[in-house]
């Protein structure tokens, strides 16, 4: 007790001064409180930089909230309702155009046309291109996302090639030769089956889209995506890629050291996630390519992923919510948050910066990132991609052939469109 | 009876009324009101975008060829499982009942504690247990020279999996309820039965199951109503998969309603699946009453 009453008396010390401080600047404001949500190892990243914007603007506090990744969605959706939702947010890229068509997030053109830090022309244009919907931009960038290949250089030497793939044609050759070398339980490529991102990525290598018509209607039937998914079949019909979700790896950085696997299609995450969890004897011995082209490399491309910074509707503090948004996307500050992430900046200046310019893992989604492409920018895209890649799986276990399957991913994506025609017809939509 | 009684009665019941009204029956309403809407994420941006559509979820929901697939799959759980969750507890229980028995007790628990353990936990261990290429079955099974058994990644070996993980977790709760059910049966029977020269299998054939059929008529409607609701175990396991294998009513209803934000459509698959476990649980009591069991 005696230990703690001279603590309790400097406590109270302290707030009596704290008073006396308050009296003395009653004519300040005390400082605007922005909500900011962010989701994952994002959140906990948002939670160290915005201590660097609080001085900047001692007017200013920010509170981050951290939101596991798999409720953020649901809990955006439920503050939306529940008219509970904060000044701004991280979101992803491909959850902006139904927020936006809940009217939940303002468009940003007005603070971006006075801005000297967010500067579109330095962004990704593919990136910069998913976050807008019918013209308005509704986020700014802050990571990126995009798939390409990770791969095992050891094992492609073996099987007598010193390249990544250049063509969607040499991609099967090598995968052909590694399986004709490769130990029983072997493979030569991972593409969990429950994943769309990678059958979505070969059908952006071409040009149009997988959605006709002001994206009211499925356009999978297009000789091209029929090309893409042909490709993305092959994989499994030639046994180069086993027929396995990904909640039957144990562990993809595991699996890939102990040559499970040669080539493996996912995100810039997965850099970290090799360094940390394969053991040192094999990490001269993996790389990342950018994804190549049906033709050849100079067609490559990929989805332009990521998440963005958003401001939403019923903020009361837009323009302190665009200071903070300014401040994230400041290439200095993105330094710091890539070196605290491991997440890669969606503009060029974050790129200069020494610490991910020498990242040798890093340059290849560089290269991706300046032709990745948006994806069809409408609330009902992940429902038509998971349709999609039901029914690619149901094909890679044979029950479809590549006809059947394009003609019933139309048939669905129509269905799945309906109130979207709906409300297009009634003028709701832009 | 005298209007003062029966006011005092309502005022009685009252608690009970209005907590099951506005918790039960209210729900239950709107829920019904709102499958017959195509609410979905329009909707919630606004009222303007809701349109009444009668009966039309209903019909798109018997047209959909994936609320087949998933009913399939849903009763073949219930078909398989829960004869094989009755059949373990009552093998569990006369063997825990059993006068030969040694430390009945620590059985009994032992048999029980799957039930109460956490099922997402749980299921997070089964999946590495019955892991492809590390899990530890695959590995003794490899002793005996069995080839390793791709337990949840083949579309036809998920569903038997996730039953095996199912009535490991639930046949402790049954075994549980036949035992008192088993107390309940008169020593004397038994020794009448002895005195006459009935075998052990006659004195189970003619006098324990006879005498247990209540019980086991009740195990199984609660079992079988709580299989129908298959969802935890495959979210957890395969996420559905391989190939919607492990797809159940409730997860598809989880996937339109919360993934997708199609309550019209997932409130009326959550009626459908109502319908069809009514049905079933129909069907179970009227075999019970022609036998006198319920």
């Amino acid at each position: 007790m005696h230990r703690i009453a001279p603590r309790v008396a400097s406590l109270l010390l302290l707030a009596l001064a704290g008073l006396l401080g308050g009296c003395g600047t009653s004519a300040r404001q005390r400082p605007i409180v922005l909500q900011f949500w962010a989701m994952g190892q994002e959140g906990r990243a948002a939670a160290r930089l915005v201590r660097g914007f609080e001085r900047e603007h001692p007017d200013l506090r920010v509170e981050v909230q951290q939101l596991p990744w798999a409720a953020a969605h649901a809990k955006l959706l439920t503050a939306y309702a529940g008219g509970t939702t904060p000044d701004v947010a991280q979101m992803g890229n491909t959850w902006i155009p139904e927020m936006a068509a809940l009217r939940a997030i303002v468009p940003l053109q007005p603070f971006i046309a006075g801005s000297r830090i967010v500067t579109p022309a330095d962004y990704f244009p593919g990136i910069w291109g998913s976050n807008v919907v019918a013209g308005r931009v509704y986020g700014v960038p802050w990571y990126v996302d995009t798939r390409l290949i990770f791969y095992r250089r050891d094992i492609l030497a073996a099987a007598g090639f010193d390249h990544p793939p250049r063509s969607w044609a040499g991609w099967l050759r090598m995968m052909a030769a590694i399986k004709a070398r490769a130990r029983p339980g072997d493979w030569a490529a991972l593409l969990p089956l429950n994943e769309f991102e990678q059958l979505v990525s070969f059908s952006l290598e071409q040009p149009g889209s997988f959605l006709k018509d002001h994206d009211r209607y499925g356009n999978f039937q297009s000789p091209q995506f029929r090309r893409a998914l042909r490709f993305y079949l092959r994989f499994f019909r030639e046994g180069y890629a086993p027929r396995i979700d990904n909640t039957q790896i144990a562990s993809v950085p595991i699996e890939f050291a102990r040559g499970h696997y040669a080539f493996y299609v996912s995100g810039p995450w997965m850099i970290r996630e090799f360094q940390r969890h394969m053991p040192a004897s094999v990490q001269q011995d993996w790389a990342t390519a950018p994804l190549p082209g049906p033709a050849g490399a100079a067609g490559n491309s990929g989805i332009a992923g990521g998440a963005s910074l958003v401001i939403f509707r019923n903020s009361r503090h837009q323009a302190a919510a665009w200071k903070l948004i300014e401040y994230l996307s400041r290439p200095a500050v993105q330094d710091e948050f890539h070196r605290l992430t491991g997440d890669l900046p969606p503009r060029r200046a974050s790129w200069a910066r020494p610490d991910i310019a020498r990242n040798p893992y890093a340059a290849a989604f560089r290269t991706q990132l300046e032709h990745a492409r948006a994806v069809p920018r409408i609330a009902e895209y992940e429902q038509i991609v998971r349709e999609m890649q039901t029914i690619a799986a149901r094909a890679a276990w044979g029950e479809l052939d590549t006809a059947q399957a394009t003609a019933l991913m139309d048939r669905k994506t129509d269905a799945i469109l309906a109130k979207r025609r709906w409300m297009i017809a009634h003028g709701r939509l832009p | 009876m005298r209007p003062g009684r029966r006011i005092a009665g309502w005022v009685f019941i009252a608690p009970a009324l209005i907590v099951i009204g506005v918790f039960f029956l209210l729900p239950v309403l709107l829920a019904v009101g709102l499958s017959l809407t195509d609410f979905d994420i329009y909707a919630l941006a606004s009222l303007r975008n809701l349109q009444f559509v009668g009966l039309d979820n209903y019909l798109a929901v018997l047209r959909m060829g994936l609320f087949w697939r998933a009913l399939g799959n849903t009763l073949y759980f219930v078909v398989v499982g829960v004869p094989l969750s009755i059949g373990a507890a009552l093998g569990a229980a006369l063997l825990v009942h059993s006068r030969l028995a040694r430390c009945r007790g620590f059985f009994r628990v032992a048999l029980f504690t799957p039930v109460v353990t956490n099922l997402i936990a749980v299921a997070v261990i089964w999946k590495y247990l019955f892991q492809t290429r590390y899990g530890i079955v695959n590995f003794v099974l490899g002793r005996f020279g069995v080839h390793p058994v791709d337990w949840l990644g083949d579309p036809h070996m998920a569903m038997p999996t996730i039953i095996l993980f199912a009535l490991w977790k639930n046949f402790g709760y049954a075994m549980i309820i036949v035992l008192a059910g088993l107390q309940a049966i008169p020593d004397e029977l038994y020794e009448a039965a002895r005195l006459d020269g009935a075998s052990a299998w006659r004195q189970l054939r003619h006098i324990t199951l006879p005498l247990l059929g209540p019980t086991l008529m009740t195990v199984g409607l609660l079992t079988m109503v709580g299989y129908f609701q298959l969802f935890a175990e495959p979210y957890v396991m395969t996420e559905g998969g391989p190939l919607q294998s492990t797809l159940s009513v409730l997860y598809l209803m989880y996937n339109q309603g919360f993934d997708w934000w199609n309550l019209g459509l997932a409130s009326a698959i959550a009626f459908v699946l109502f319908v069809f476990t009514l049905a079933a649980t129909g069907l179970l009591v009227r075999a019970g009453r022609r036998k006198g069991w319920v």
